[in-house]
């Protein structure tokens, strides 16, 4: 995974509370053999309104998301993850978020910032005109206007963005205590490491 | 350490901690990993974005089940028939694939091997006592009954295990499942487990590991442990186990994939040692009288919702929790029951024998045995046996099985998950009922608005030729 460390760029002002996974990627995009190509069913349903600021063209390729309280609820599907990082979005700035998405987002490389109301107010705000950045080493949101918020975040879930490690990469950054496991098993207990070598 | 006494789940898992990190979590390392058409492909795809291989392709098996029709695959001339629904055959692609690019052992549709994972994995003796075993699969529970720490996993978790051979996990809690007494003539495992899991619920075993304890479960064959184990997870538990022993050896014995050998001679000594030790507890505990159990049925649209065939279709005022009380009447509406019927006057349209519950040899015979000479009633359409893999189809097909269904008017057809749900061609109609073998009767489960009823394979049978929910034993 590439490590976040800053997002910078253009935000969508979408602002909605209580999106859940249905709308970020409705169901019928589930029977999909891919992670990819989920991004053009994001929003599928809000999309068919031609305002909707998805599709502004001032918007193409933003990294980032201001959205409203409870941002992905329902589901767990992992879809919704996937849908987000194929349309480009590498953060989501929201009041609060469903911890099945966050998880999901952080596991994909994902970061999910949680702010205060008012600051979301002033977000959407600049967001309808101007960039805004995402600094995670120093875990603060700014504008080109002198506004500066901060954010908390684990600091495990800090340290796997920055470094770009997702779960399986930080497993096997643990790969001598795996074979130092496998050497000991292939010792003691050398049928269990044959497996479908054992015939041909 | 060594001097405190454990569990068998506890041995199991002590044997394969790799690492503890400091927040409690434990790296546990994987010896055996089934992989099928549907949770697989974001998994693959994964590996590849990231340029990472399978660390040990040798201890992972891919085998179809769930989309493949059970109809011929292939025609008169030997050649493949093409799948119909091409979202299923787009996944099925991907397996076939993905297999070979990562350097994994894939038994495709046309092969002997081919069957349910569930099924398949025990038979080839790639499924060994003492090891861990997953699969993107809740049923992956199954394994337990050759006294294995086996429970299904997610798509990323799948993608984990074939990076690195390990997963990240907590560990669960203990109980004991004991069983005290005999089981009374003509009651199954089946129909044991339904009684299971309608006494403790479907959340009785939420964050547990079920261990089966007591003689009944000693004295049943290897296939019967497969079908109690296999529905642990209906109970809420993500694993259950019964403790290896000679039945378990003698079933290995000479199997594909089972140790050879020397091998075999070690294997089998430290085998022995995968028991519960005297003295050691576990953090909960629920007998039940053998001899209480009867043939058992489901009337509603939970696992939980059991009944003993000889019993009525219960009151949704009878249960003491409202929101209980709630579901039934929801069950009811959609089962189409009213309280107070008898169970044996409920009339099936449609019968299933097959899922991983209850598509192996041992099950087919039972059915076999009370088709055998009858026929199936005018009042049942479709009646399909679905043998749980090329081998177990062959087997049958040598001891004339197949014959006997067919003679009955029932279906013979290739091995596949089929009607256990409703993702292949293989469905029952709305608002039709269902006498099915398979695990789950959950709303739209085996189609929209399929009204399923669970039972044992020789029920089932049984059902086939009444055209009603009925007592077997009363047909012997
Ligand atoms: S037979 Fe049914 S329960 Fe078993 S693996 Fe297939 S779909 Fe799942």
């Amino acid at each position: 995974m590439d490590p976040v460390r800053e997002v910078e760029g253009r935000a969508y002002p979408f602002g909605l509370k209580n999106v859940d996974t249905d709308i970020i990627i409705p169901a019928h995009w589930l029977k999909t053999i891919s992670r990819e190509g989920l991004g053009e069913g994001a929003f599928e349903a809000l999309r068919k309104d031609e305002n909707n600021v998805f599709d502004r063209p001032e918007f193409a390729g933003a990294p980032i998301i201001v959205a409203g309280d409870n941002f992905g609820c329902g589901s767990s599907r992992e879809h919704a993850a996937w849908a987000l990082l194929d349309m480009g979005v590498k953060a989501v700035i929201a009041p609060s978020f469903s911890d099945i998405f966050s998880g999901n987002a952080f596991k994909n490389g994902i970061l999910t910032v949680a702010l205060p109301q008012e600051a979301i107010d002033r977000l959407m705000e600049v967001a309808e005109t101007d960039p805004i950045s995402i600094d995670l080493e120093n875990q603060t949101v700014t504008t080109p206007f002198q506004d500066r918020f901060t954010f908390e975040i684990d600091p495990f879930r800090k340290h796997c963005l920055m470094e770009g490690l997702d779960e399986v990469g930080l497993t096997l950054e643990r790969d001598s205590a795996i074979a130092g496991y496998e050497a000991r098993q292939t010792g003691e207990m050398p049928w269990y490491a044959k497996g479908t070598a054992l015939s041909a | 350490m060594a001097s405190k006494p454990r569990t068998l789940y506890e041995k199991i898992w002590d044997a394969h901690l790799v690492e503890r990190r400091e927040d409690g979590t434990c790296l546990i390392y994987i010896d055996r990993h089934l992989v099928h058409e549907v949770t697989s492909p974001q998994a693959f795809e994964a590996l590849r974005l990231s340029g990472r291989k399978v660390r040990r392709p040798e201890l992972t098996l891919a085998v179809p089940d769930h989309n493949l029709p059970t109809t011929a695959r292939l025609d008169e001339k030997g050649h493949r028939i093409p799948i119909a629904d091409p979202q299923s055959a787009q996944q099925l692609a991907a397996l076939e694939s993905n297999a070979p690019e990562f350097g994994i052992r894939y038994f495709g549709a046309t092969d002997i091997h081919q069957g349910i994972v569930h099924v398949v994995g025990p038979e080839l003796g790639f499924s060994l006592p003492g090891a861990t075993i997953v699969c993107g699969d809740s049923h992956t529970s199954c394994h337990g009954g050759i006294g294995a720490l086996a429970f299904g996993i997610g798509t990323s978790e799948v993608e984990h295990v074939l990076a690195s051979q390990t997963l990240l996990l907590t560990q669960s809690k203990t109980m004991e499942v004991r069983v005290e007494g005999e089981l009374s003539p003509g009651v199954t495992p089946k129909d044991l487990i339904l009684h299971i899991i309608g006494t403790i619920g479907t959340a009785g075993g939420t964050g547990h590991v079920i261990e089966y304890r007591g003689k009944v479960f000693e004295e049943m064959s290897i296939e019967g442990r497969l079908t109690v184990c296999n529905m642990s997870i209906e109970g809420g538990a993500r694993a259950g186990l019964v403790a290896p022993d000679e039945k378990t050896f003698a079933y290995l014995k000479g199997r594909e994939y089972a140790p050879k050998g020397e091998d075999w001679d070690r294997a089998v000594a430290y085998w022995k040692t995968l028991k519960t030790d005297e003295g050691a507890s576990f953090d909960k505990s629920v007998v039940i009288d053998a001899a209480t159990v009867e043939p058992t049925v489901t009337w509603g649209t939970s696992p939980e919702d059991t009944v003993s065939i000889g019993g009525e279709v219960p009151a949704p005022e009878s249960f003491a929790d409202p929101s209980k009380q709630k579901a039934a009447q929801a069950s009811l509406n959609y089962m189409g029951l009213q309280p107070g019927q008898k169970m044996s006057d409920i009339e099936v349209q449609n019968v299933f024998i097959g899922s991983c519950t209850n598509s192996r040899i041992e099950d087919l015979r039972a059915a076999a045995e009370v088709l055998k000479g009858r026929s199936k009633a005018p009042g049942v359409k479709w009646a399909i046996v679905v043998p749980g893999s090329g081998l177990v189809k062959k087997q049958a097909e040598e001891e004339g099985l197949d014959k006997i269904f067919i003679e009955a008017g029932l279906e013979w057809r290739e091995p596949g998950c089929s009607a256990c749900l409703g993702m292949n061609p293989d469905k029952v109609p709305p608002e039709e009922r269902c006498a099915s073998t398979s695990n789950r009767n959950f709303v739209g489960r085996q189609g929209p608005g399929a009204r399923t009823h669970l039972v044992s394979p020789a029920m089932a049978a049984a059902a086939a030729v009444t055209g009603k929910l009925t007592d077997v034993r009363e047909l012997r």
